[in-house]
């Protein structure tokens, strides 16, 4: 195993990043009037240079974290993670909404630049969650001994959450969930944990929940956990079961409609329900092989919404087809798997869980954006990795990368395992 | 154990990859499923939701004289149209249209009519976009959403009022027709006949749309044209060429306004066989002012007008058939055995008694003894007094009938008015009560007054079946329309020849010989003619002439029915020069002056003239004479 860069991995993100800035030229070239913004790097058609500078930028971030020894990483996370708290709440007080997100406030303004904190949030979690069980030498085995990581991943989410912004809070989940599975804490311990999420989507169908309570009680009977933690975890669950509709109650109308218009699209077409019909209805057309590259009428036309960000990938399923899609979808494959094996060979569980928690971001983006396109996800405004318009999260995403890049390197220098 | 063991991390490791294989794998199925199994229906939606379809108009096929002339085509247009999503989006941009264009007034709700019969259709707004609007509505193309220009072929009539009631004019097709399906093939917006021969060959002349595919924002903004989808060309409609001949119908328009100006009538020419060369009815009407929108004030100008131009009086106006019916009369008489010799009991004295009533003679010193032929010439009505109480009311009725009248010609024109005749007596009595019908009814009949009424067509038609075979045969317009038979009159050739002699007579010394003194060319194209002065109730008496030429072999026969004209023989000369005319194909100017020397000299004449009866020489004559005329 030769030392120096890991170049599979190198090879696999090189891939991304340039089929990702072609789709955003792409995305800027419609027929649409658009008002014009006096700025050119405003104006849609040039968006893609816009990226090219920010993807500058964030593989000059990728260097820096290469370069950034785990050891310092790991002294200076409390730090980070502290400062990221504090500007995620500075984002509820002095933030701005913007783009897809114009009715939330995720942005905070540095020198003109607007950029998302949230992203660096979900870096510096990653971090303080596996500074957290790196210290450890056993994984808990109890839900109380899971309150500290559950409260180090839910501060930073509620605060997301408070913005409001869904897609990322879900994201925090993701990330809690990745890094103990990572951390061995018992699968039984994550599926209780996991339990009144559960009980919370199935309370809209009694039925369905009052089976899904039955088969939580088997759960409980077969691995006994302490008595209290068993009733915790019951009540929860059936609180959740009630409290549905007392959420639901105090969700705003935007809300409720996005959730609606997930359940059912097509019958709410003209409302919230249109963003995902035409994002689904420009994916269909585009066959096995699309219309063309930059040649999409959906996308021409202004059918598809936020087609340089959130909806980029139905810009991808209508110009490339199924063959295109399938192609992205097999790097995204490539890359995760890549990504999992750095973990598994990193010299020390800080890497490992560090790494495996960057995976778990990337992979939740993918999950949730290209869900969303399709239909299988809500529709929440969280940006599709190498492909969507937006400088923070992929300065975010490529000093993760940076971070894998140092793991895989040190991992192969300790040669614990032949690879 | 520590959790970071290689063994350890290694089993996490093959569950986290299974994990992500099984996740994409759900995700490619999905696209799968989307772009693979569903992609025809997702394709059709896409279709759907971003492109518009635009028709293309056909071109009117042409409609061309007998030697190829034009007498309507197209140029050119532009149209305004503008495709919307809701109705509010529609009204919110014809505001902001009408606001740019100042002149035009947009009628909104025809507008939103249109909308309303196809919505992913661009609704028409004006279908006579001139230069200057386009150009200013391109300028502000921003501001317009949905605005779509389109060049379009627009009917033209280059000979506009002189052909009007012939070819009619066009429009857009109306609810009303698209219901009943009059127009089989038509679509909403599509242009169609409404009048003349453009409704009567619309099949023939509309041909088929095309359509164009754009592709609009969610806006309804087209942003592009979309070649893939595949347009369909249009398909322009045929030409067709008609037996019309534009010169003479030219001829007879430049006629009719220079010397009958604001006079009502109509004139109609045509082969013996029913060709019609000339068709004309006045006033008329400009039918460009119909293309595209009619204006308001045009058209009320049209409605309001007591002379209503929009009347087409060649086959629509019902006239009195007066003295041309005396030949009809004769014809009957022939048949029952009478002869071009034979004469009447009674001389004619100016006047007729029947009961205790005198039916006069339009000449009141009176004919004395007159033979039928001298009878025709002179068209004297105490001797038809007599020959109409001889033949019966009945037989008159049944053989009028026969000879065709009462009923239509059958020209390919929309909307002929069917004549008022009834076939006996009785059926007066039936539709009209015992009152109509008094045995002085005989009398008027017998000069072809009272309850008798004819299109000036339909006596057209018939002096073509007395100039050829005495076969009455429908007019025709299309010159490719088959000859139709009507009826044939059952007039041996014998006849047929005397009574075209006759009517030699009535221009060479009868009638109309006074009137027609004065123009060169008469007696070289051998015209044969019957003139007539009809009632009217609340008018002047109307004139009638029709003539024929040459009369041994006619090929032109030619009518004229002009309302408040006082008399035949006044009218008498505007066939002739169209004879003329069509013979030398050249205008034949008539000596102004000498016209109305002629008026005032016929009208002062009757009286101081000693009347004997006309001598008419047979066969006729070949020197021309000008006798002072006993009448006409």
């Amino acid at each position: 195993m030769s030392r120096g860069i890991d170049k599979r991995l190198l090879f696999i993100v090189a891939l991304l990043a340039i089929f990702g800035l072609l789709m955003i030229y792409s995305a800027g070239q419609t027929d649409i009037l658009v008002t014009n913004h006096r700025a050119w790097f405003r104006q849609e058609k040039w968006l893609w240079v816009v990226q090219l500078v920010w993807l500058v930028i964030a593989i000059v971030g990728a260097t820096l974290a290469y370069r950034t020894s785990f050891r310092i990483l790991e002294w200076a996370t409390p730090w980070l993670y502290g400062v990221s708290l504090l500007m995620l709440v500075a984002t509820l007080v002095i933030g701005t909404g913007k783009g897809s997100a114009a009715g939330s406030k995720s942005w905070i303004s540095l020198g003109g630049i607007g950029i998302q904190p949230v992203e660096i949030a979900k870096l510096a979690t990653i971090l303080m969650l596996a500074r957290w069980f790196a210290a450890r030498r056993e994984p808990p085995t109890t839900l109380r001994g899971l309150v500290q990581p559950i409260a180090l991943a839910g501060m930073p989410a509620l605060l997301v959450l408070k913005q409001p912004d869904l897609g990322s809070a879900i994201v925090f989940v993701g990330i809690l969930f990745a890094i103990l599975f990572w951390a061995d804490v018992p699968v039984s311990l994550l599926v209780l944990l996991a339990s009144p999420i559960v009980s919370l989507l199935l309370a809209w169908s009694t039925a369905l929940w009052s089976i899904w309570m039955v088969v939580l009680f088997g759960l409980l009977l077969w691995w006994r956990p302490f008595v209290m933690e068993a009733i915790f975890v019951y009540v929860t669950n059936s609180a959740m079961g009630v409290l549905a509709f007392v959420v639901w109650k105090h969700m705003k109308p935007y809300q409720q409609n996005r959730i609606l218009s997930f359940l059912n699209p097509e019958a709410n077409r003209t409302g919230s329900g249109y963003q995902a019909v035409e994002s689904h209805v420009a994916i269909g057309s585009g066959g096995w092989f699309g219309t063309g590259f930059t040649l999409g009428p959906q996308k021409r036309s202004g059918f598809i919404p936020f087609h340089s960000t959130d909806f980029v990938f139905a810009v991808v399923g209508e110009e490339l087809g199924f063959a295109g899609v399938a192609a992205a979808l097999c790097l995204f494959l490539i890359l995760l798997l890549q990504l999992v094996r750095i973990a598994r060979q990193a010299s020390d569980p800080f890497a490992s869980l560090v790494v495996f928690g960057i995976t778990a971001v990337i992979f939740t983006h993918i999950f949730e954006n290209v869900g969303m396109t399709i239909s299988l996800m809500p529709i929440t405004g969280i940006p599709l990795p190498f492909f969507s318009y937006g400088g923070s999260f992929l300065v975010a995403m490529f000093l993760g990368l940076g971070l894998a890049f140092r793991a895989s390197e040190e991992g192969r220098a300790a040669s614990y395992l032949e690879s | 154990m520590s959790p970071f063991a290689s063994w350890q991390v290694a089993r996490r490791a093959v569950a986290a990859q299974w994990l992500l294989v099984a996740v994409f794998g759900v995700l490619v199925s999905a696209f799968f499923k989307a772009q693979v199994v569903e992609h025809e229906r997702y394709r059709t939606e896409s279709a759907q939701t971003h492109l518009r379809q635009i028709p293309l108009a056909a071109p009117r096929g042409a409609i061309l004289d007998r030697n190829g002339l034009v007498i309507a085509d197209n140029f050119p247009g532009y149209s305004i149209e503008l495709l919307a999503n809701t109705e509010d989006s529609l009204r919110a941009a014809l505001v902001r249209l009408d606001a740019l264009v100042p002149d035009d007034t947009i009628d909104v709700e025809t507008v939103v009519r249109r909308w309303k019969e196809a919505r992913y259709q661009p609704a028409l707004v004006y279908s006579s976009g001139r230069d200057d609007v386009v150009a200013r509505l391109e300028e502000h193309r921003a501001e317009l959403s949905g605005l779509v220009i389109q060049r379009i072929p627009r009917r033209h009539y280059p000979d506009s009022n002189a052909v009007a009631h012939l070819v009619g004019y066009v429009g857009e097709v109306s609810p009303t027709d698209l219901e009943n399906n009059t127009f089989p093939g038509a679509q909403p917006g599509e242009i169609v006949g409404k009048q003349g021969l453009e409704v009567e060959y619309d099949s023939l002349l509309r041909g088929h749309r095309g359509v164009r595919f754009v592709e609009v924002t969610p806006g309804g903004q087209p942003v592009r044209e979309q070649v893939e989808a595949g347009s369909i060309p249009p398909v322009g409609g045929n030409t067709i060429r008609t037996t019309i001949d534009l010169d003479l119908q030219r001829f007879v328009d430049s006629m009719w306004r220079t010397d009958l100006t604001g006079k009502r009538g109509a004139m109609v020419a045509m082969t013996p066989d029913g060709q019609v060369l000339a068709y004309y009815s006045m006033p008329s009407y400009n039918p460009n002012d119909f293309i595209g929108r009619i204006d308001p004030t045009v058209w009320n100008g049209l409605q309001q007008d007591p002379n209503r131009p929009l009347y087409n009086r060649v086959i629509q106006a019902a006239y009195p058939p007066g003295s041309p019916f005396k030949l009809a009369m004769a014809a009957l008489a022939l048949r029952r055995g009478f002869t071009m010799e034979s004469k009447m009991r009674d001389p004619c004295t100016g006047g007729y008694r029947f009961g205790n009533r005198i039916y006069h003679c339009w000449y009141p010193k009176g004919h004395g003894y007159l033979t039928l032929r001298q009878a025709i010439a002179a068209s004297c009505d105490v001797y038809f007094y007599q020959l109409g109480q001889l033949l019966g009311a009945d037989s008159i009725l049944a053989g009028a009938y026969d000879l065709g009248f009462g009923q239509r010609s059958d020209i390919d024109i929309g909307g002929e008015a069917k004549p008022f005749l009834r076939k006996a007596v009785k059926d007066y009595v039936t539709s009209h009560g015992a009152t109509l019908w008094g045995n002085g009814e005989t009398l008027n009949l017998s000069i072809g007054q009272g309850a008798h009424t004819e299109t000036l067509i339909n006596m057209v038609s018939f002096y073509a079946a007395l100039a050829s075979d005495g076969i009455k045969r429908a007019p025709r317009i299309l010159a490719s329309r088959p000859v139709k038979v009507v009826r044939d009159l059952h007039i041996p050739p014998k006849d047929l020849q005397d009574l075209r002699l006759a009517m030699v007579d009535v221009v060479n010394g009868g009638t109309a010989s006074a009137d027609l003194a004065g123009i060169a060319g008469l007696k070289e194209f051998h015209i044969a003619g019957k003139t007539g002065s009809a009632q009217v109730t609340g008018q002047k008496d109307m004139g009638w002439f029709i003539a024929f030429a040459p009369a041994e072999a006619p090929t032109i026969v030619i009518g004229i029915a002009v309302e408040e004209g006082i008399h035949g023989a006044l009218v008498a000369k505007y066939p002739v020069r169209a004879i003329i005319h069509y013979f030398t194909g050249r205008t034949v100017k008539a000596d102004v002056t000498n016209v109305t020397e002629d008026l005032t000299r016929t009208v002062g004449a009757d009286s101081s003239t000693p009347a004997p009866p006309p001598t008419v020489p047979h066969p006729a004559p070949k020197t021309m004479s000008h006798p002072k005329p006993p009448g006409r």
